[in-house]
């Protein structure tokens, strides 16, 4: 009997090693972010587990973020890593309720990196800071030899001023809101996978990226009572619900037959083995809203192009406290969990 | 999508629900042997939709939770050796094997690729002529033409750098080890549809008859494992016991025979060892002799010899339906999908690791 | 090990070497290789099954629609308010 040596088959962080998993947005990174980074950097921001932090410095409200961006291929349909550094850090304030202003950017280039592929980058962070109304203002570049990096890695930070009257966060989520989901889903993980793996379409899925300050300036502009926005990156929709069921102690009770996601996208995720409510999105958010703003903002939304199919996929309930479940289009019922690492593909 | 969307739509489903709502006079027990059934049922939440009377027994359909332990090991050894390359589907990954999983090898530096189709890692192997390419071939007969052809072309191009590590399991001597079992209470069983797209469904005849037992060829979308349910539910309201095709549009009674054939030309059956079932005589596959060289459990000496699961883990009574996973000692506690101790807990479509989102959903 | 895609096949690509028909199929809109070599009969605009890059069955169009038929004349049943339950459309019409 190997009772001696069986130890745990997925290692615990402590005294383990990281794994690729712990980057993707599912319960490991989850574990990653409240075992090691929060005891440690323990403060109320912090606390607040929101996509940014919300600050108030002599009287003015602010709103500060950062994010890195490694993505492989660096180039693909819609847009290339330039497009996801600006939108990225854009849209983390803009969840925050925040107008962004600035952006700050960190280069870590391999050696060996083409020009033509920097200046492409650049040129494309560029055009989106200047579609997103924000200017880069400070930046640093180091170079690591050649095979200890995938080309170029580029973290940005941003800050933005709130707008929001009142606070945008996990905690504003209250049972009887309504959820909002921005558009389709799955097109920019899709879109980084066709690269991949080779496949074809009629009309090449391109990556959904984009700003999302418009619609949310277009909310605030309504006067609906935002409690709660964030934008859906890895680990899709049913992360970003988990997430925030978990921080708010709320439950949720979503309806598959009210997500939009495109016929080609489900095709390939289909033959991929994936599941699209896990694939990762780049220009889509998830909005809380109480009840009575439902409507309005679904309309709201649909006049941007970018929300062009808002749509409500379900509500916010009391219990069972933190746990997302999903009506089934032949109307059974799953719980929507957080993945445990990667979404890997399945054949069986 | 043609043919998949028209089997999702919830009035069908729910017609069919009502047939076997008022077709069900007592209690049933079905078993649906195969994972990718298992994994329809839980993402759509089918059980819901079944009278009280009706109860699914997850059977152990899923190639994933019955690979043994030493075949988890061997290819984590093999994978670990400098200049190989391993390849394997997605579902394997993260299986625990003794100590890790292969998805853990990876994170320490083994070269390890989630491939789509045994043809990639073949094309792999054409590509890197200096590396050793392994291809971990696990799966049921509907998975056993594609690795036949990929082993058939190896020789036909006289490729050297490549090998497969067989876990093939056959169906039907699986279910024969189920209805043999002591305490079986299955009534009835769905067959896994697409092993018969390749097998055809005659060799279930004589088991449904030794055991007169139904047995219903069933697809996988929603629509499919309904009407299957259905069907099953009135052979055993009418004392009936035969083998029915619910899966007509996929599937012939004599099956495929190209496929058939490619698979007795490369492949010979063989005793397998199941994962917490134990050996079954006749019901895995390995490599004939002329194909031998392909077979990198000769080509890697690995040293690893049998292993045993840990005493906690129940998975065999699990997936052969006689217990439910709650039963487990361990379930929820110290084995959780993150945390898994035996292969139902890993697979998405593992009995427990679907029993444990059900029990989510109840508190 | 069951995961099986229906596709439509757009092309096909009769291979020299050895012999081994490809086609490139249709999946919804999204469009990926498979071997066509368990499939001879198979045609451009036949729909296939297709498992780990292979085409395994042609799906048999007629046989499809039963299902549907079945469920529309329980509908009708329905409809004529029948409560007689021996009434009730066989489950196997026609699925030997």
């Amino acid at each position: 009997m190997k009772e001696a040596s069986f130890s745990c088959p997925l290692p615990h962080p402590s005294g383990e090693t990281v794994l690729l998993a712990h980057g993707g947005g599912g319960k490991l990174t989850h574990r990653l972010i409240e075992n090691v980074f929060l005891p440690a950097f323990a403060c109320a921001p912090l606390e607040r587990r929101h996509d940014g932090a919300l600050l108030e410095v002599r009287g003015a409200r602010l709103a500060f973020t950062t994010d890195s961006y490694v993505v492989r291929p660096l180039v693909f349909p819609g847009g290339d890593i330039g497009d996801l550094a600006v939108n990225g850090t854009v849209n983390d304030l803009a969840m925050c309720g925040a107008r962004p202003l600035y952006l700050s950017a960190g280069f870590i280039l391999e050696e060996g990196l083409p020009m033509e592929t920097l200046r492409a980058v650049v040129e494309s962070m560029c055009r989106a800071a200047c579609r997103a109304g924000v200017a880069l203002v400070t930046g640093d570049t180091k170079v690591v030899d050649k095979g200890k990096g995938d080309g170029l890695f580029v973290n940005t930070a941003g800050i933005g001023i709130v707008e929001a009257p009142e606070e945008v966060s996990p905690a504003a989520v209250r049972p009887g809101d309504a959820v909002i989901v921005s558009g389709d889903l799955g097109a920019h993980g899709i879109a980084i996978l066709s690269v991949r793996e080779g496949l074809e379409f009629e009309a090449p899925i391109q990556s959904d990226t984009a700003p999302l300050w418009a619609p949310v300036e277009a909310l605030l502009a309504a006067g609906i009572e935002v409690h709660c926005l964030r934008d859906l990156t890895r680990g899709g929709l049913a992360s970003a619900l988990n997430e925030i069921a978990e921080t708010a102690e709320v439950g949720m009770a979503i309806s598959e037959v009210a997500i939009p996601v495109a016929e080609v996208v489900r095709g390939a995720c289909e033959i991929l083995g994936l599941d699209p409510l896990y694939v990762a999105n780049e220009g889509r958010f998830v909005a809380f809203v109480p009840q009575h703003d439902a409507d309005r903002a679904v309309e709201v939304m649909r006049h941007l192009p970018v929300c062009a199919l808002a749509s409500r996929i379900g509500s916010v309930e009391q219990t069972p406290a933190g746990c997302v479940t999903l009506r089934s289009r032949i109307g059974g019922q799953r719980v929507l969990d957080m993945l445990s690492g990667e979404q890997l593909p399945r054949i069986c | 999508m043609r043919f998949v969307d028209e089997y999702r739509d919830s009035e069908m489903a729910s017609r069919l629900a009502e047939s076997i709502r008022r077709r069900a006079s007592r209690p049933w027990t079905l078993m649906e042997v195969c994972g990718g059934q298992t994994h329809t049922i839980v993402k759509s939440g089918l059980q819901d939709l079944l009278p009280p009377e009706v109860a699914l027994v997850h059977g152990p359909g899923c190639p994933v939770c019955v690979t043994p332990l030493e075949l988890i090991d061997k290819a984590i050894a093999i994978a670990s050796q400098r200049d190989t390359i391993f390849c394997s589907f997605g579902d394997m990954l993260r299986v625990p094997g003794s100590s890790r999983s292969l998805l853990d090898a990876k994170a320490e530096g083994a070269d390890v690729r989630i491939v789509y189709s045994p043809l990639d890692a073949l094309r792999a192997a054409r590509l890197k002529p200096s590396r050793e390419v392994v291809f971990f071939a696990v799966g049921f007969e509907t998975t056993a033409p594609a690795n036949a052809m990929a082993v058939w072309q190896a020789e036909r191009e006289g490729l050297r750098n490549f090998s497969i590590l067989v876990a093939h399991v056959l169906v039907p001597p699986a279910m024969e080890a189920i209805l043999s079992s002591e305490n079986c209470r299955i009534n009835a069983f769905l067959a896994a549809g697409h092993v018969c797209t390749v097998m055809g469904y005659e060799e279930y005849e004589p088991l449904s008859r030794r055991w007169h037992v139904p047995i219903v060829v069933t697809g996988f979308e929603p629509l499919d494992l309904l009407e299957g349910i259905d069907m099953a539910v009135a052979q055993l309201e009418s004392g009936r016991a035969e083998v029915e095709n619910q899966y007509s549009r996929a599937v012939r009674r004599d099956g495929n025979r190209p496929a058939q054939e490619r698979i007795a030309e490369v492949f010979e059956v063989s005793p397998r060892k199941w994962r917490g079932i134990g050996e079954i005589p006749a019901s895995g596959l390995r490599l004939r002799d002329r194909y031998r060289a392909f077979d990198a459990d000769l080509r890697f000496a690995t040293g690893i010899g049998e292993v045993n699961e840990p005493s906690e883990c129940i998975s065999g009574l699990v997936l052969q339906g006689l217990r439910k996973p709650f039963e487990c000692s361990a379930f929820g506690t110290r084995c959780t999908p993150e945390r898994p101790l035996g292969a139902p807990m890993v697979s998405s479509e593992g009995a427990c690791a679907a029993y444990y989102h059900y029990r989510k959903a109840e508190r | 090990m069951c995961l099986a895609v229906p596709g439509k096949i757009v092309s096909v690509i009769e291979e020299e070497a050895l012999g081994l028909r490809r086609g490139r199929i249709d999946f919804g809109g999204v469009v990926k290789e498979a071997c066509l070599a368990y499939t001879p009969e198979a045609s451009v605009g036949d729909y296939v099954l297709v498992h780990v890059g292979f085409a395994l069955a042609v799906i048999d169009e007629a046989e499809a629609q039963k299902i549907f038929d079945t469920l529309r004349e329980m509908e009708q049943l329905e409809e004529l308010n029948l409560a007689d339950d021996s009434l009730l459309p066989p489950a196997d019409i026609g699925r030997t």
